[in-house]
This record gives C-alpha cells, sequence and structure tokens, in this order.
C-alpha cells in the first residue's frame, strides 16, 4: 500500500516529463489549484463545521499581495516569495474577522466573510494607486515552461493536504470535529471553541491566500473581478468540496478533478452552457449523494468513515 | 474548605427567578443529590456552575477559586465535568473519538489521549461500543459515553444530570455501580435524578429545591421526612394519604 502511494507520487510528479500539451498541462494545474482551495474551505467548512460564502477575500487577497508587490517594482521572479506572504496576510485577514465574528454562533461568520469579500474587490476597484483598480495588475511571468508551474502548485496541493491531514490527526482535528457536532458540548469538554474556530480559519485562509498569491502568478493578470468573485471562487469552493466530499480528505480531490474536467471540456462544445450542465450536476449530487462522491464510496465500502484510532482488544 | 460552594446565587430570566439566593456547599469526597419537581431549576443550576450562564447575583467557589462568570471550557480545564440531561453526543464520531477528544483536554499527544479514552471506556463499561459512531448508540449507552467523557477529562467534581432516566432497571443497577466506582476512584459527585431509589441509595446528602429556591438539605432519611420535600415533590401514596389537619406546622 505505502509502496503503490510512493510509486503514486512519482508518476504524478514525472507527469509533465510526459505529457507535453500545454493545454492539458494546463488543466492539470487549474485542477492542482482548486485541490488547495477545496481542502483549505474543507477544513473550515467541512471539518469544522463554519461555513464561509467569502473565501475568495483569502484568494484575493493573496493574490494582491504578489500582485502589489510586483508593481511596486520587484523583479518578477521576487513574486514567488510572494506566495508565502500572500498566505500570511490572508491568515491575518482571517483572524481579524474571526476574531470578531466567532464569538456569535449561526450565520454571521458566513455572511460577514461574505461581506469582507465584496468590500475588498470594492476596493481594490477604487484605490487605483495600489491596485491599479479594474484594469488589474499585469506582469510577465517567471518563467515560459508550464512544466515549472506544474511542479510548484503539485508542491503546495502536496504540502497543504500533507499539512491538514497532520492537523486533522491531532488534537486540533479533534477539536475541530467536536465543535462542527457540538459547540455547547465542545464547551464543557473544556475547548476554547471561538479559539479552535479562529485556528482552523487561520490555516484554512493561509492556504487559500496561497493559491491566491500562486494564481497571480501563473495567469501573470488579476483584477478584483476575478480573484474576489463570488460566483467563481467563492461558491466554486463549496461546490467542489461538496461534489467530492465534503469532510473527506480525498473529497475536494475528485471535485477538483471533475469540475475542471467538466468546464473545460464542455466550454469548448457548448460556450458557456457548461456552467449550466455543472449546475445541474451539483443538484444531482446533493439530492442523490449528499455526502459527495468520496462520502458515498466510503459508505458502500460500509465504513462511513475510518476510525482514526481502532479501539485496541483489551490485553 | 468545601470543594463547590454556592452563595446567594440568584439566576434570573426575563421575569422569571430560576434561582433564588441558593446556597449550598459540597465537600471533598462527597455525593450530594439534587432533587426537585420539573421546571425547579435544578438544570439551571448545573449551567450556572458550569459557567454556560453567568448568575444574576451571587458567588460561585469551586477549590477555593471564585467561578463565577468563567466561561464553561475555563471551569472544565479547573477539574469540573459535566453530563448532560439531552444527551449531546458527537454524533458523526465514533465512542472511542468522542472521548479521546475530551482526553485532549489533559494531554497533547494522540497516544495519551486514546490511552485515557481507552481507559474511561473501559470504566463506563462500553468496551463493545467503542467503534460504533456515537450517533448510532441507544439511550442508555449514550448516557454511558457522557460519563465516560467526563471521566477522561480526569475532573475533581462531576455533575451528573439525570443519568439515569430513560434507562431499564438492569442499567439502572449497571450505572448505580459505575457512579460508586467514580466516587470511589476519588471523585466529587453532584448527582440531579428522579429516581427516588437510586438517589436514596447512592447520595450522603440531599438537596431539595422548588421554583428555585432551597426547601430542604440534609441526610436522605430526613429529607425523605421533610413535609415541604413530600408537599412538593415526593407525594405520598394514594391509600396513605393522612387527614388533613388545619394546625399541621409543617404547612404552616
Amino acid at each position: 500500500m505505502k509502496a503503490a502511494a510512493i510509486l503514486a507520487a512519482v508518476a504524478v510528479v514525472l507527469v509533465p516529463l510526459v505529457v507535453q500539451s500545454p493545454y492539458l498541462l494546463h488543466m492539470l494545474i487549474l485542477t492542482l489549484l482548486w485541490v488547495v482551495l477545496g481542502q483549505s474551505w474543507n477544513l473550515l467548512g467541512g471539518y469544522t463545521g463554519q461555513v464561509s460564502f467569502g473565501h475568495a477575500a483569502f484568494f484575493g487577497i493573496g493574490a494582491y499581495t504578489t500582485g502589489i508587490l510586483v508593481k511596486s517594482g520587484a523583479a518578477p521572479a521576487m513574486a514567488w516569495s510572494g506566495l508565502l506572504l500572500g498566505g500570511v496576510t490572508a491568515a491575518i485577514a482571517g483572524a481579524i474577522i474571526g476574531w470578531i465574528c466567532f464569538r456569535l454562533r449561526g450565520p454571521y461568520f458566513a455572511l460577514s466573510v461574505l461581506a469582507l469579500s465584496e468590500v475588498l474587490r470594492l476596493v481594490a476597484v477604487n484605490w487605483k494607486r495600489l491596485t491599479n483598480g479594474a484594469e488589474g495588475i499585469l506582469f510577465i511571468p517567471a518563467f515560459n515552461r508550464k512544466a515549472y508551474y506544474y511542479w510548484i502548485i503539485l508542491a503546495i496541493a502536496a504540502v497543504s493536504w500533507l499539512a491538514i491531514r497532520a492537523v486533522m490527526r491531532s488534537k486540533l482535528g479533534f477539536y475541530f470535529l467536536a465543535i462542527r457536532e457540538d459547540q455547547d458540548c465542545a464547551e464543557s469538554l473544556g475547548i476554547d471553541t471561538t479559539k479552535y474556530k479562529l485556528y482552523s480559519l487561520m490555516i484554512s485562509s493561509f492556504f487559500t491566500g496561497v493559491a491566491g498569491a500562486y494564481y497571480f502568478n501563473y495567469m501573470a493578470f488579476i483584477d478584483p473581478s476575478i480573484v474576489f468573485s463570488i460566483e467563481n471562487i467563492s461558491i466554486m469552493m463549496i461546490l467542489v468540496t461538496m461534489l467530492g466530499g465534503v469532510a473527506t480528505m480525498w473529497g475536494p480531490a475528485v471535485g477538483a478533478a471533475i469540475y475542471i474536467l467538466v468546464s473545460e471540456v464542455l466550454r469548448v462544445w457548448i460556450k458557456s452552457g457548461h456552467l449550466i450542465f455543472f449546475g445541474v450536476l451539483i443538484i444531482v449530487i446533493i439530492i442523490f449523494f449528499p455526502q459527495g462522491i468520496v462520502g458515498s464510496v466510503n459508505q458502500w465500502r460500509g465504513r462511513r468513515r475510518r476510525p482514526p484510532v481502532r479501539a485496541r482488544e483489551a490485553a | 474548605m468545601s470543594l463547590l460552594e454556592l452563595t446567594k446565587v440568584s439566576k434570573r430570566f426575563g421575569g422569571l427567578m430560576a434561582v433564588g439566593n441558593m446556597s449550598f456547599a459540597l465537600e471533598k469526597g462527597e455525593i450530594l443529590g439534587l432533587i426537585g419537581p420539573n421546571g425547579a431549576g435544578k438544570t439551571t443550576i448545573f449551567n450556572l456552575i458550569n459557567g454556560y450562564y453567568p448568575p444574576t447575583k451571587g458567588e460561585i467557589f469551586f477549590a477555593g477559586e471564585r467561578i463565577d462568570g468563567f466561561k464553561p471550557h475555563v471551569v472544565a480545564r479547573r477539574g469540573l465535568a459535566r453530563t448532560f440531561q439531552v444527551v449531546k453526543p458527537l454524533a458523526r464520531l465514533t465512542v472511542l473519538e468522542n472521548v479521546m477528544a475530551s482526553a485532549f483536554l489533559r494531554t497533547e499527544h494522540r497516544d495519551e489521549a486514546s490511552e485515557i479514552a481507552l481507559e474511561a471506556t473501559a470504566f463506563a463499561e462500553m468496551e463493545d461500543w467503542r467503534d460504533r459512531l456515537a450517533g448510532s448508540l441507544p439511550l442508555g449507552m449514550r448516557k454511558r459515553l457522557e460519563m465516560a467523557r467526563a471521566l477522561a477529562m480526569k475532573p475533581q467534581l462531576l455533575l451528573l444530570d439525570e443519568n439515569f432516566a430513560g434507562l431499564n432497571p438492569a442499567e439502572v443497577q449497571k450505572t448505580i455501580e459505575i457512579v460508586r466506582k467514580i466516587h470511589a476512584s476519588g471523585i466529587t459527585i453532584l448527582i440531579i435524578e428522579h429516581n427516588m431509589q437510586v438517589i436514596m441509595a447512592i447520595s450522603h446528602r440531599i438537596l431539595c429545591i422548588n421554583y428555585g429556591e432551597k426547601i430542604a438539605e440534609g441526610t436522605p432519611p430526613e429529607v425523605a421526612k421533610n413535609q415541604q420535600v413530600i408537599d412538593a415533590y415526593l407525594g405520598v401514596a394514594a391509600d396513605a394519604v393522612p387527614p388533613r389537619s388545619p394546625g399541621d406546622p409543617a404547612r404552616a
């Protein structure tokens, strides 16, 4: 099993050496980007139960952090250092909004973060000296080979996936799940729910910010309507996760693959009609497989979820 | 010094005085029973001690420290665990994971947490249920899970809120054994219970409340004989109703 996993990992790393088509690589890159986004949303919305309708806020903050860095004269290669910086600024924004909203329960956080992303979009449109406004920020990308971009996003996806898995196996993960299941109960078990919701949001917004910063580097162009988009970023992060399977480790990856496949392939055939198709697909999934694809498969395999620690037989 | 002490604690919900001027103390090593009719304010008292509600007036001391106004998670960390009358299983987690989530209060390490959780589930005699999802448990086991989870916090004081309600006689016996084992392990217990046989059998002292106020306090036989307690709560067998005498001092 372990050997198979290593073999699969090596194969994934070697893909650009085999796949020469830039279009195919582009699709793989977008898929990996959405793996990161889906998994980030999943940590907060799926595992911690704190649904966000506005994760584009963090995506946009990450993207604009690098964007402003480049605009202010940093060399294009420097933009890569913005990956980490984009994550950090997004996590700080997450800390602030969480600190304000997480004392309350209910829809306050979900709606506040939606408002935040819209406010940030308007700021990005109007604060032209900083952001170039609606014209956006354009730069000359660092690499001309897509393979490099593939490897970088693969590394980001791998790190975020492994980090979130490690979190979910630790005390933090148990606390997140306890908060999702019952906040009163979690409090009585000694869990500072406000603090741990904040931790979950900060990890989630960090990786979303890194993805945003990567997006700027890869696309070499951002404008406010792209990176702060409600329907193309915030909502899509939720749909990708739900499609694949909320609160599963592989759900966001499966959801991302299907999303990119459906939208890219169908875009060629039926132009923007692909959105209709994707919408119908989501409705079908929600009605017939509310746990998403991975969640339903897990259930069929007779293990709703694998207990992370199997109770040992009393010796 | 008492382990837990309430002095003149009141809780008002709008116009309703749910708990009024309540004072009592709980000594280390004691089992104190809390009885009273439905709506008397028993669970509200738990919610006040546990920090779920701040009291409107009065002070609560636990292990020498004033804890009223602390949040539940802070109170829990100080060594006070509770169970819920309306059970709150972490439904999509297994029994063992439920107890581990609670065991993490006393450790950062997963291995130690699972060690503590294995012990606590064994203590509550639910070894065979460890891998079951908590949401799929029958009521008796849910009540036991509440106890296992509280035990994994290694508390000094345990608040049990109707852990016997809805259990069959065999389960009641088993739960009495478990409560006694918990007490024998050095944990002080405050218990709310409607089952009079249970409360009389296991409590050292009993406190009876009605309309949020204390109406009697004493050993089980004393409380059982108290006329106010009989009137408000226990009642009498239909064939044993004594003739009412207008001059009865206990009813004055």
